[in-house]
């Protein structure tokens, strides 16, 4: 079923490319703490990829070596086909990488527009003169940069908070328009730190269907760690499962499940 | 009937107005929407081929004269054009209320046979989707919005940009067809069908003609001198006859520009960006929004409350008189003119309502201090009596004539009398043609004669000669002993409070009245918060002793506001509860447009009527409720029965 170059095709029928992203032999070490043990796994183009595992597994650990944000002491990251070197932030999103926190990380001051629109700067290039004056480029650039993030208010429906300031928002909601600015960047993979955390039943559903439509419409891969299993597996077309650092399962969600290592992880094992 | 065949300067259906507007005002602004955060403007040039495109596509997709089209989605410009085009077509659109649950849409489907369906986006389609199998003369769909529907099996589902192409693509081979059908249309062929709510029995397909609609929406806005230039909101419900006339019927007929909001929740701040000349609500909406400036005033600076307390009794005073044209003193003038500019001006613009010419009220009785709370800012706020066989006007208030408690003048054109029992009758070009497939509920309600029995029992004031409504005829019943029940006229009452979002009466045929009281969530929310009162859910608020401590002291404020009147004093509430669920349209206890029923109510919490009669001070019960996407579970809760103090009529003393 998995071939290297051809892809494959996922339950719901959906064409599944190439690798985009993939890790070879991480290890990932914090002093004396071994967070990622040897671990190795691919993302491919539009699937949608989840990190389960217990807490403390190193699944966001993962993510972030993912996102450039970790250098892995041992072990290999090619994106597209090339060696990762290591590199700043922006260069990271410039590649074309966006991402959520775990825990919100917003402008709490600002309106739901403004941090919608904070997505775009790696794309904005008026200089400050021209931006001061609102002259030229910038004018047109800022016309631009707004209706796409319009777009991506429209398609997360959160017009009616629009001019908002975040701070006064839900967490539900919090949550929403941290993948609104995600989205604003235009990414080709999207990584998502616990998309769900938190929400209750309905903003689940609604976050899910978000998560859906965004890989359905614009194609996007996306990368997510996820605690709540009955989501995982009805969202993502293949589980990457960590626990203490090491990878104990990969593949489809049916596989995963039916894994014992997995069962065990999960559900704890007896010791007579 | 000695109406024309054919409307003014043959005029004769809604079609034909597009199309006299688009040739005369061709680049005027017809529908707006905003969507992507700036306002799209539809002019009536692109109304007008945007229909005539969808009824080439419709055609092209089989569509045959007298076809039922159903339309389900939220208020957008594309929706209401629509309606137009398959008109235009030959067939009858048939908007369903959007937020109708799929077995309620089953039936309504079922009932006109609708071969087509107009969808707004993936939420209806999947609904439709659901009940097809029972739906033998359903056969395509098309759908507005795109998203989430790419995967979908797309032999029955069409895109409505599709529809629009190919409908555009095939002009040359369709145009005489679309000639010939869009000239049989005359002043007798159906305009639209709508299916009343109805607080009884299943909903009724009302079928409206071109006269019906046109002549309702021409001696309206001749009524109240709408010009081109008006401009409206619209946010009511497509299915409801009041934003049809608006939306569609008045705007074809001025040529006004109706303005849909972006979503649901935005809808006060694009009330806020179009600033509507010409605005319409029903009394909720002016409650909640009053309820929102109080609780705001609640939270605002010592300078700032006292302006506001101050210049609003001033306002209270002296503000109906000015707009009513009656002559004021001059200090009292000038210092009204300051509130303006303090008070009055900057909130009409917080709430939206800077440019308002024209606000009208209907669909239920609003409360005296809500209704001269708005009027005393200077908002021309009338209220109007109507009914979806009515094509909505049987009574309005002219200019200077305004009171709360009356409904007006019969409208233009409208015949009203009352009959010997009391209802209220009526006959206008704007009477309905007929319930669909349904002769005996049309014999019953119109006579030979046209004259249609409204079912509201009301009578004329004599030194006015304005419309008083008392209670729905079927309502107004006797008690035990023998003197009137209007359980209507004390729900209002109550309903006047803003911590009292609902209230059901019962009590005919009995010795004393009960009631069911709904607390309002956002009203007693903010009071809670602002005593400390810690609550985790609704249910848990509703049942807090200092809540139903202070229902019982709204309740005993109405006992004796009703001891007042010789007629209904009987009808003075001995014992209620505080229901520990919002009554919701959804499990059937009010009707799409949020009416109650009565009867389902009572029947559902029979075991709390039967308790509060039997004089119990705890009960138990379990209540089935119906979630959004149709599926039900259940909520127990233990209730506190209350008594409350009534008023004797004639000694006035406590008679517990």
């Amino acid at each position: 079923m998995l071939d290297q170059e051809q892809g494959y095709v996922t339950a719901d029928g959906r064409q599944i490319g190439g690798t985009v992203m993939d890790m070879r032999n991480i290890t990932l070490r914090f002093g004396g703490v071994t967070a990622i043990k040897d671990i190795s796994f691919d993302i491919r183009e539009g699937e949608i990829r989840a990190i389960i595992g217990p807490n403390g597994a190193g699944k966001s650990s993962m993510l972030n070596v993912i996102s450039g944000f970790y250098v892995p002491q041992e072990g290999q990251v090619y994106f597209r086909g090339e060696k990762r070197a290591p590199m700043r932030p922006y260069e990271v999103a410039r590649q074309g990488i966006a991402r959520t926190f775990q825990n919100i990380a917003l402008f709490e001051g600002m309106s739901v527009l403004d941090n919608v629109m904070t997505g775009r700067l790696t794309q904005m290039k008026a200089g400050i003169l021209s931006q001061a004056l609102w002259r030229g480029k910038a004018e047109k650039e800022e016309v631009e940069n707004r209706e796409i993030c319009e777009k991506v208010i429209d398609f997360l429906e959160i017009q009616h908070i629009r001019k908002t300031p975040v701070a006064r928002l839900p967490y539900g909601l919090k949550k929403r328009v941290e993948l609104a600015r995600a989205l604003a960047s235009e990414p080709k993979l999207l990584l998502l730190d616990e998309p769900m955390a938190g929400m209750n039943v309905e903003e689940k559903e609604d976050m899910s269907r978000f998560i859906l439509d965004v890989n359905d419409e614009f194609g996007t891969t996306i990368a997510l760690i996820e605690h709540d299993m009955g989501v995982v597996m009805d969202l993502s077309d293949r589980v990457v499962v960590m626990d203490y650092g090491r990878k104990i399962g990969d593949g489809t969600p049916e596989e995963v499940r039916n894994n014992q290592e997995v069962i065990d992880a999960y559900l704890g094992v007896s010791h007579d | 009937m000695t109406e024309p065949l054919n409307g003014e300067n043959g005029l004769r259906s809604v079609p034909a107005l597009f199309r006299r507007n688009a040739k005369n005002n061709p680049s005027a602004p017809a529908y707006r929407e905003k969507e992507f955060g700036i306002w799209q403007t539809w002019t009536w040039t692109d109304a007008a081929s945007e229909a005539e495109a969808l009824a080439l596509g419709l055609i092209d997709l089989g569509i045959k004269q007298g076809d039922f089209v159903a339309i389900i989605g939220r208020n957008r410009p594309s929706l209401y054009i629509s309606m137009v085009g398959i008109e235009m077509a030959g067939g009858v659109p048939v908007p369903l209320y959007q937020d109708a649950v799929a077995e309620e849409m089953a039936y309504v489907l079922g009932h006109c046979g609708a071969r087509y369906v107009i969808a707004g986006d993936q939420e209806q389609v999947d609904k439709v989707l659901e009940i097809q199998s029972d739906l033998p003369n359903f056969e395509q769909m098309i759908y507005l919005d795109p998203r989430g529907l790419r995967k979908y099996d797309h032999t029955h589902l069409h895109s409505y940009a599709g529809i629009l192409e190919n409908g555009r693509a095939k002009s040359g081979a369709l145009a005489a067809e679309l000639k010939s059908r869009e000239d049989a249309l005359n002043y007798d062929s159906t305009c639209v069908m709508l299916y009343t709510s109805g607080t009884t029995g299943r909903p009724k397909g009302v079928v409206l003609s071109n006269r019906n609609i046109i002549e309702a929406a021409r001696s309206s806005s001749e009524f109240d001198k709408l010009g081109a230039g008006e401009n409206v909101l619209a946010y009511l419900p497509m299915a409801w006859v009041g934003d049809f006339i608006f939306s569609i019927g008045q705007a074809a007929w001025t040529g006004f520009c109706v303005n849909c909001p972006e979503s649901q929740g935005t809808m006060h701040t694009d009330l806020r960006e179009i600033g509507p000349t010409y605005y319409f609500a029903p009394p909720r909406v002016f409650e909640s929004q009053l309820t929102n400036v109080m609780i705001r005033m609640e939270d605002a600076g010592k300078t700032k409350k006292w302006l506001f307390d101050t210049f609003m009794a001033h306002a209270k005073k002296v503000g109906p008189a000015i707009l009513d044209g009656k002559s004021v003193g001059l200090l009292d003038r000038l210092k009204y003119a300051l509130g303006e500019f303090m008070v009055y001006g900057p909130l009409k613009n917080t709430l939206g309502f800077s440019n308002v010419r024209i606000g009208y009220t209907a669909g239920e009785a609003i409360g005296p201090e809500i209704f001269d709370f708005y009027r005393s800012l200077g908002i021309n706020l009338k209220q109007l009596y109507g009914q979806t066989e009515a094509s909505v006007f049987i009574t309005q208030q002219p200019d200077g004539e305004v009171r709360s408690d009356t409904v007006g003048i019969p409208s233009p054109g409208v015949e009203v009398r009352i009959d010997d029992n009391g209802e209220v009758l009526y006959r206008s070009p704007g009477t309905f043609v007929e319930y669909y497939k349904n002769p005996e509920s049309t014999a019953d309600t119109k006579d030979p004669e046209g004259w249609v029995a409204t079912g509201d029992a009301g009578f004329f004031e004599p030194d006015t000669g304005h419309l008083r409504i008392i209670d729905r005829a079927k309502d107004v019943g006797k008690m035990a002993d023998g003197s009137m029940f209007a359980p209507k006229y004390v729900e209002n009452k109550l309903k006047f409070y803003p911590n009292i979002l609902e209230a059901v009466v019962f009590g005919a045929g009995r010795e004393k009245c009960m009631a069911f009281i709904n607390i309002d969530m956002s009203a007693v929310g903010n009071w809670a918060e602002r005593n400390n009162i810690a609550y985790s859910s609704y249910q848990e608020l509703a049942g807090h002793p200092q809540v139903l401590g202070a229902i019982r002291g709204h309740v005993e404020e109405v006992n004796r506001s009703v001891a007042q009147d010789d007629m209904l004093s009987g009808c003075q509430i001995h014992r209620f509860l505080v229901l520990h669920k919002e009554l919701d349209a959804d499990d059937g206890e009010l009707t799409r447009t949020r009416k109650v029923r009565r009867k389902v109510i009572g029947e559902k919490f029979e075991d709390l009527v039967n308790a509060l009669y039997e004089g119990k001070d705890e009960i138990f019960t379990e209540t089935e409720v119906t979630y959004e996407d149709g599926r039900k579970g259940a909520i127990s809760a233990t209730l506190t029965l209350c008594d409350a103090t009534t008023v004797a009529p004639a000694q006035k003393i406590a008679a517990e």
